[in-house]
């Protein structure tokens, strides 16, 4: 009974949402998407940047070393919520045993730690002419080195495992396991005394900037994200084709793009 | 903002070295993720043997 419902949402005729849980059936989908995604965070980068640079005005304590927070602060949101998207579709996979789900968790990996280092680096130089030290060890900065950890742990661990679900499942394991980090990251600043600021941006109260800043950094933000996406949805064709390298839909795609 | 001149813009108040040293990278980094995506994507394709 439950192969055949499987077998129903694989090619279709069964929940439209499960059906591209089929690598095959999101393989298209997902080259569809990539342009659009690609272009809006052009679009938004290009917009980001002009606010960043032509509209927002000096800070009146940080001078212009501020400017850094238009890259800074994205990337370490988008550090921390890939974290969390990664786990999600680990978790997806190890529960419900859908095959794209530990191909996405492998797919927004790299680019989770790509963000996540660049926070990092910023961090840093924005360190030095405020706080004048690039690295101190305090409660946000270690937990932000231990986030690049867990993903450097997650793509060593996965990439050394030859069998591709048994990597899958026990990357799934270390990526659940370090979801406990992600409040940590964010609640550091909070819960301990840290050389870091708190967050200038919050639900609860009115943010501590200038509009036009607020407004170049979530233009920023949004440029990070739709590159996220594009970046993910890429990567995962790849990784498609790689494991489904002897699946007859792959080898009749031949040389098509 | 008004930066007068692109030597103070360059400069960032002396603050270039940081600020440019941060959208550098993040530049780079992107540009070799994107090098390593289209790589990855090449050599995937079917008929191709990594």
């Amino acid at each position: 009974m439950k192969a055949t419902t499987l077998e129903a949402h694989a090619d279709g005729r069964g929940n439209p949402l499960l059906r591209f849980a089929a690598p095959q059936a999101f393989f298209p989908l997902a080259g569809k998407m990539i342009p659009w995604f690609a272009a809006l965070a052009v679009v938004f980068a290009v917009g980001g940047l002009y606010v960043s640079f032509f509209v927002a005005p000096t800070d009146f304590q940080q001078g212009e070393s501020y400017r850094v927070i238009f890259i800074h602060v994205p990337s370490a949101w988008m550090s921390m919520f890939l974290y969390v998207v990664m786990a999600a579709w680990a978790a997806f996979g190890l529960i419900l045993n859908t095959r794209l789900s530990g191909m996405m968790a492998s797919a927004i990996a790299p680019t989770g730690a790509m963000f996540t280092f660049i926070a990092l680096w910023t961090g840093a130089l924005w360190g030095k002419p405020t706080w004048g030290t690039w690295w101190v060890w305090d409660a946000r900065l270690t937990s932000e080195l231990i986030l690049l950890f867990l993903y450097l742990g997650f793509i060593a661990l996965t990439t050394a495992i030859d069998d591709p679900r048994r990597a899958e499942r026990a990357g799934a394991v270390l990526a659940i396991v370090g979801v406990i980090n992600v409040p940590i990251i964010y609640f550091s600043v909070k819960w301990w005394n840290t050389l870091h600021q708190g967050a200038s941006v919050s639900l609860t109260k009115a943010p501590s900037m200038a509009a036009t800043m607020l407004a170049g950094m979530f233009l920023m933000a949004l440029a990070a994200w739709m590159y996220s996406f594009a970046a993910a949805l890429w990567r995962v064709r790849s990784i498609i084709l790689e494991r489904e390298r002897d699946a007859l839909w792959v080898r009749e795609r031949g040389g098509e793009a | 903002m008004n930066w007068g001149s692109l030597e103070n813009f360059l400069a960032m108040g002396g603050y270039g070295l940081y600020v440019w040293g941060s959208y550098g990278v993040t530049l780079l980094c992107i540009a070799v993720e994107l090098w390593a995506l289209a790589r990855r994507s090449r050599r995937a394709q079917p008929g191709e043997r990594a």
